[in-house]
């Protein structure tokens, strides 16, 4: 029950640091509000899990401050924040029972056993654990274990935030569902800083009301999933969020206009500068449409998925992936493109430009 | 599918059983001849039935070695198990402090068992040996080859110096296995040092502690070499194990029935000790 922020916060694995690469984490700046449910998405490998950790307490950053309501908490050990953690494998103690296995966070915080009893009780009814609460807990199907995890991380009435490390990697697809919208249900019902860490854009997009977007250990967008969808601020958040991402073509800038295959076409935004060392243009598949006029293109091939289709053409400087109704026609050959206004932006050096 | 009959294929089996007759069954049979038999020599031998057998069950000479060698195989299980879970547990995990402690710990299990006996015969020798002088310098009365208490102490000790570092590896290559996550929930679970070693570290070693209770076990139930070259058995028979006493009635007395007999009760032994208690063992694993 706290405010999350993160000021200036970096962390290297190595002792020095010459280049941006060395670094897992570069210069994240982050505001969460007391109560939210965030995800932090990205690719493995793009330094979420160690942003989660330095949260907790297990690793230490090499810079920057983490304040827990304006609080800084960042000497304190992970007992001392108060946070609970659940991993992406589940972690039981084989030999104690569910029950135990649920009140060892309690009993090590010298807890009462009745007040013990009832929040057992309590969190097992809401995770669907009561049947088996003296059974071994060693003895559980993957997701039944992972239920434990996640019910030691929400026993504790108290915790200032409780994270999630891709915690349903391991549970089969038919569950994960049953039990993501089981975590949104719990957010709802108790009403605490959620912080979720995934690869899984469904995942995140689901659970959370707002989604970090971390790539190569910087945050390069924090928004609802509708603004990481409509307006990416980085052409990483394009292609990482959408099926299929956003397409990304190189262009050129002259004056106020922005030339693609040597077409004018109009964007979001009105340039005014342009001192970039590489400039793109980025339309999602979903606002790109056929017409008589516009960026020519040759039609490879059609995929029907049912829902929709998805048409992938080659244009002069890259290939465009365009997603039609599933009743249009499509035209063959030769064909003409028309990218929607609102939905197409200039990118310098990967950062929309505004 | 059915299965295609071929007795043919037994011949293909015929090498490996005559390997294992070689090497195990033959001089298992030979000893088996012996214990129901009585000889003189020359072939001769003369049907005995289960006469050594009984004679051995009731010998006093037997119980008391059996019992000396329980005594013996529980006091070093009670020291090197413990021990070696706790040298384990302040090895280092990174670092060229690895393979440096590995090293120095696989160190007494190379070397071959007769030199340790005689090294330990020497260093604990009461007038020249470094420990045995150590000790009467420092005011202790000790000799090993006298006195039935330092003879104890002394091949306990060079037992231990000898075994522990094999509970000490298998002990830390168990610890090694555990995945991070276990201790970092451990850490936000709030769980003292006592409780990471109780619900987590122990737990998690009982598959190689369990290896590592056998081995220690059937190693030190038929331990001859060391205690042989270091006291002999002696002072009298205080340090006779079963395998010491077992050689001294059939190579000593020449009493090869009762002497067959003997191993073939010793051998039976270990296999029943072995088979309780790896079924106790497995039993819970099964129950999960």
């Amino acid at each position: 029950m706290a405010k999350v922020t993160l000021k200036g916060l970096s962390h290297s694995y190595l002792k020095t640091q010459s280049s941006d690469a060395d670094w897992a984490i570069r210069g994240v700046d982050i505001d969460w509000n007391d109560g939210g449910a965030y995800a932090l998405l990205g690719p493995s490998g793009c330094g979420k899990t160690t942003l989660l950790n330095i949260i907790s307490g297990l690793i230490t950053p090499t810079k920057g401050d983490i304040l827990f309501d304006d609080k800084v908490i960042s000497g304190l050990s992970p007992v001392e924040r108060n946070i609970a953690q659940i991993f992406q494998f589940p972690v039981i103690y084989d030999t104690m029972t569910v029950y135990d296995n649920l009140a060892f966070p309690l009993r090590n915080r010298k807890i009462p056993e009745e007040e013990i009893k009832v929040k057992v009780h309590e969190i097992a009814e809401m995770l669907e654990l009561s049947s088996t609460l003296n059974n071994r807990a060693s003895g559980l199907t993957a997701d039944g274990k992972q239920k434990i995890s996640l019910g030691r991380g929400l026993v504790r009435s108290d915790v200032n935030a409780i994270m999630f490390d891709e915690p349903l990697t391991v549970i089969d697809p038919h569950l994960k569902w049953i039990l993501r919208s089981k975590l949104k249900e719990l957010h709802q019902k108790i009403n605490r800083t959620m912080i979720y860490v995934t690869h899984d854009q469904t995942e995140a997009l689901t659970f959370a009301d707002q989604v970090v977007v971390m790539h190569e250990g910087q945050i390069v967008q924090t928004g609802t999933p509708v603004d990481l969808f409509e307006k990416p601020k980085h052409t990483f958040v394009g292609y990482f969020i959408g099926s299929p991402g956003m397409n990304v073509l190189p262009c050129q800038i002259k004056g106020n206009d922005v030339i693609v295959n040597g077409k004018k076409i109009e964007t979001h935004q009105k340039i005014k500068k342009s001192n970039f060392i590489k400039t793109e243009v980025g339309v999602r598949p979903e606002f790109i449409s056929f017409s008589n006029e516009g960026i020519p293109v040759k039609v490879l091939s059609v995929s029907n998925t049912g829902r929709h289709k998805i048409i992938d053409t080659e244009s002069e400087t890259g290939k465009i992936k365009i997603i039609a109704k599933s009743s249009e026609d499509i035209p063959s050959g030769t064909a003409f493109l028309k990218f929607k206004k609102e939905y197409t932006f200039t990118y310098g050096d990967s950062w929309i430009i505004e | 599918m059915n299965k295609t009959v071929n007795q043919k294929a037994w011949f293909f089996v015929i090498p490996v059983f005559v390997l294992v007759a070689f090497n195990a069954i033959i001089p298992l049979m030979t000893v088996v001849n012996y214990a129901f038999q009585e000889t003189f020599g020359n072939n001769v031998f003369m049907w005995e039935g289960t006469r050594w057998f009984k004679q051995i069950m009731l010998s006093e000479r037997f119980h008391a070695s059996l019992g000396r060698q329980f005594l013996f195989t529980f006091i070093i299980l009670f020291i090197q198990i413990p021990l070696g879970i706790a040298i384990a547990l302040t090895m280092p995990k990174e670092g060229i402090g690895v393979p440096v402690c590995l090293v120095l710990m696989s160190m007494p299990l190379l070397i071959p068992w007769n030199v340790v006996g005689a090294m330990w015969n020497i260093f604990a020798l009461p007038d020249i040996g470094f420990l045995g002088h150590s000790l009467n310098a420092l005011g202790f009365d000790y000799n090993f080859t006298q006195q039935i208490g330092d003879a104890w102490f002394t091949t306990i000790l060079m037992d231990v110096w000898h075994w522990t570092s094999l509970v000490v590896l298998l002990s830390y290559a168990g610890l090694r296995s555990i995945q991070p996550a276990y201790y970092q929930a451990a850490e936000i679970d709030g769980a003292s040092r006592w409780a990471v070693f109780t619900k987590i570290e122990l737990p998690k070693m009982k598959k190689v502690l369990t290896i590592a209770i056998l081995l220690r076990f059937m190693d030190s139930f038929m331990i001859y070499t060391e205690p042989f070259v270091l006291t002999g058995g002696g002072p009298g028979n205080a340090t006779a194990f079963l395998s010491i006493d077992l050689v001294k009635m059939a190579l000593g007395q020449f009493d090869l029935g009762p002497a067959a007999a003997m191993s073939l009760i010793y051998f039976f032994i270990v296999l029943l000790v072995c088979w309780v208690f790896y079924t106790l063992m497995m039993r819970n694993e099964a129950k999960q």
